[in-house]
């Protein structure tokens, strides 16, 4: 029975993932998630943490630049709307296309060093893209002001298959559906399972292990007279392309691309999705993304009002009091929340949700006499 | 000729702070081996000690005067700062000169947070990989940042600098150019001097104190140090101490310049990284030559003879620096062996 479970787990974890993002709608309707516009960030951003955790999770090699990925799909997607058609999938094929050539570049260059070096010049590279979409890029860019669609745009195959959009500004159509409300998001949830399926293989491919090889030892891979480098290298191509699909979805869903996408704060932010929710492991890095732009929608939404209700049951002083402590960690300041969770995660669960949810199956195990082995023993630390 | 020698007195201003942050950074990881992501947010906070101070003493006395009034028929009230009201001359002297005697003011504080944030939290993390602490530094510097964020809102507060020093002067006149073609702001050259004093400060005290002496053997073999019977442990957290000083400090003095927002500090710690990379992890003397050539090259290329030519090149200038230093001298100009190696 177990062996037989154990033989068809990945099919089975397949399946529940599946199932989970097509039913999506429903299971999260009850905490409040229910809708597309939500569900569909939640699809958009587990694809870019699933991408950053081929990268980070199989390699070890902490990137903070992947957000100019992500901006680089963006301002593709609007051009391909703009030149060629208001269907998405020319446009998502182009800017995959076009952040896995700047990841190739970026990866290149920033590959031949590791560790603390790996980062800082993934985050030059990206603070550059950064600098120059503000100002010397602007024809392309449209700086500060973001990159929109306009009426005036040519459409070549929209117009070539007689599609009018007469005076209203167009909005993106997969083949006559709109992309917005639930058909937007089944649309990024494909997307997202297509990207989970691929995620899978390469977790269990000999390719994968051999990364996951140069994240526990690269010096000893590199003894037995192997190059590891195209290996990492293919592993941050596949990571930007995921960022550059990611980055796509978001113009399909809105038509518009800042360059504030590519700061390095937007870095900062898929990594903390990919820790929280476990570096390495599958599932992990969409339950972070998850979890993150839930927590975001809904400590966001917080003010003084709905706190005031909240601490309603307190006494007049202790409520104000209540509400003065809390109103920090809420609305505009949920970014501290975001940092003290940041910190939380790192010091006491640094193997994020998905450690904290194994180690409480051991303890649930050993406490009722099965024998856990310890599965979920850490990952092991590189030897020096 | 006197255009360069503009762009040169522009520049070492700004590679004085980036000098003095990338200085701490460097010696916390010299001697604790950490990459520290808050180092950043210690500059923010010592701009925000300035702040502070000057909203202390400007503390209003509220006296009415009922002999005159107002456009509006009320008693007219006459605002003083209890600081004026109590010391007279001397009171207006100490608010005009806040930001110097904020200095004062910033050394306990950023002394205090420094060794609090070494003890209470960088302490855990020497085992662990320099990810995560890069990861736990990057979330405490959000941390800060959204704190004083909260405390003293989202916009820049200006800070002026004293009466006396908010002028300019003609340098150019003084060394035989045409007159007004090298003018340069007097706090400017108080920064320069200021960090100057700081980074000798740093040096000498490593240098010639018993303290210092004892701090770089640890530097070199902390293991060898300890076995000798010096808790060494404690003067590191000293030294984290010192450098967040020197970031407070430099931030402090900074304010006029820049006035003072709450993400200045990212903004800086970015930059700072990278100039400890291109001086080479470790290395003293590397982050404060690095530091002033960066800001130095900063400013040749936001000239507008240089961007006719590389549009664009003032934005990226340092990091394209730092690419392809670290591309073909990976320990940086001054960078060690063997430290942070592979």
């Amino acid at each position: 029975m177990v062996e037989t479970f154990k033989k068809y787990s990945d099919a089975i974890l397949m399946l529940v993932f599946i199932a989970a993002v097509l039913a999506g709608p429903v299971i999260l309707e009850p905490v409040g998630a229910g809708y597309p516009d939500l569900l569909q960030k939640f699809a958009i951003y587990g694809i870019f943490a699933l991408g950053f955790n081929i990268l980070l999770g199989l390699t070890g090699y902490l990137s903070f630049g992947h957000a100019a990925f992500l901006g680089v799909g963006s301002y593709t997607t609007v051009w391909a709307f703009k030149l060629l058609s208001m269907n998405p999938l020319p446009a998502l094929v182009f800017s995959v296309l076009t952040a896995g050539l700047f990841s190739l570049l970026i990866g290149w260059i920033s590959l031949r060093r590791t560790g603390i070096y790996f980062s800082i010049l993934t985050l030059a590279f990206a603070q550059m893209c950064y600098n120059l979409a503000y100002s010397v890029l602007t024809p392309i860019t449209n700086g500060e002001t973001g990159l929109q669609l306009s009426q005036s745009d040519p459409r070549i195959l929209d117009t070539a298959f007689g599609r009018d959009y007469g005076a209203v500004l167009p909005s993106s159509d997969l083949f006559g559906i709109e992309m917005t409300g639930y058909p937007g998001f089944y649309f990024c949830g494909v997307l997202l399972i297509i990207c989970f399926y691929i995620a899978l293989r390469i977790f269990r491919s000999p390719f994968g292990l051999m990364l996951q090889g140069v994240k526990s030892n690269q010096n000893r891979m590199n003894y037995t007279g192997l190059n590891t480098r195209p290996y990492a290298l293919a592993a941050f191509v596949i990571s930007g392309m995921y960022a550059g699909l990611a980055g796509g979805l978001l113009a399909v869903t809105d038509p518009l691309a800042g360059a504030e996408r590519m700061q390095w704060t937007a870095s900062g932010e898929v990594v903390l999705m990919t820790i929280l929710g476990g570096a390495g492991t599958l599932l992990g890095p969409v339950i972070g993304a998850g979890v993150i732009k839930y927590a975001e929608n809904i400590f966001s939404a917080f003010n003084e009002g709905t706190l005031l209700s909240a601490f309603s049951f307190l006494p007049e002083t202790l409520q104000h009091i209540a509400v003065s402590v809390t109103g920090l960690f809420v609305g505009e300041g949920w970014h501290l929340t975001l940092g003290v969770l940041f910190m939380v995660i790192v010091i006491f669960l640094p193997g994020g949700l998905m450690e904290g949810v194994n180690r409480i199956i051991n303890l649930f195990r050993r406490s009722t006499g099965g024998g856990g082995e310890g599965s979920a023993q850490a990952a092991p630390q590189p030897a020096e | 000729m006197d255009a360069i020698l503009l762009q040169v007195l522009n520049g070492l201003d700004k590679g004085g702070a980036y000098a003095l942050i990338a200085l701490g950074l460097t010696l916390i990881f010299g001697t604790l081996g950490v990459v520290n992501f808050a180092h950043g947010a210690l500059f923010m906070l010592g701009a925000f000690c300035a702040v502070t101070l000057k909203e202390i003493l400007s503390w209003e006395m509220v006296t009415v005067d009922p002999t005159q009034q107002t456009a509006w028929g009320t008693p007219l009230e006459i605002r003083t700062p209890y600081i004026e009201a109590w010391f007279g001359d001397a009171g207006r002297f100490i608010l005009d000169y806040s930001v110097p005697f904020s200095i004062l003011f910033a050394i306990p504080i950023m002394l205090a947070i420094g060794i609090v944030m070494e003890r209470g939290l960088i302490k855990h993390f020497y085992k662990r990989p320099h990810v995560e602490q890069i990861l736990v530094t990057f979330g405490l510097a959000i941390v800060l940042q959204e704190l004083v964020k909260s405390m003293f809102g989202a916009n820049p507060i200006p800070q002026p600098a004293p009466d006396a020093l908010s002028g300019s002067a003609d340098i150019g006149a003084l060394l035989g150019f045409a007159p007004n073609t090298v003018v340069y702001p007097y706090w400017r050259m108080v920064y320069l001097a200021f960090s100057g004093v700081v980074i000798a400060g740093v040096f000498a005290f490593l240098q010639f104190t018993t303290f210092g002496m004892v701090v770089r053997a640890g530097m070199a073999d902390r293991e060898t140090v300890g076995l000798l019977g010096i808790d060494i442990d404690r003067r590191f957290t000293i030294v984290f101490g010192l450098a967040a000083v020197v970031a407070g400090l430099a931030g402090v003095m900074y304010t006029p310049i820049l006035s003072p927002d709450y993400h200045m500090g990212m903004d800086f710690l970015v930059l700072s990284f990278v100039v400890v990379v291109v001086g080479g992890m470790g290395s003293l003397g590397g982050a404060v030559s690095a530091g002033f050539m960066l800001g130095i090259l900063q400013s040749f290329a936001s000239m507008n003879e240089v961007k006719s030519i590389f549009p664009g090149i003032d934005q990226i200038i340092i990091y394209l620096i730092a690419v392809i230093i670290l591309l073909v001298r990976p320990r940086g100009l001054m960078g060690r062996k063997g430290v942070m190696e592979g």
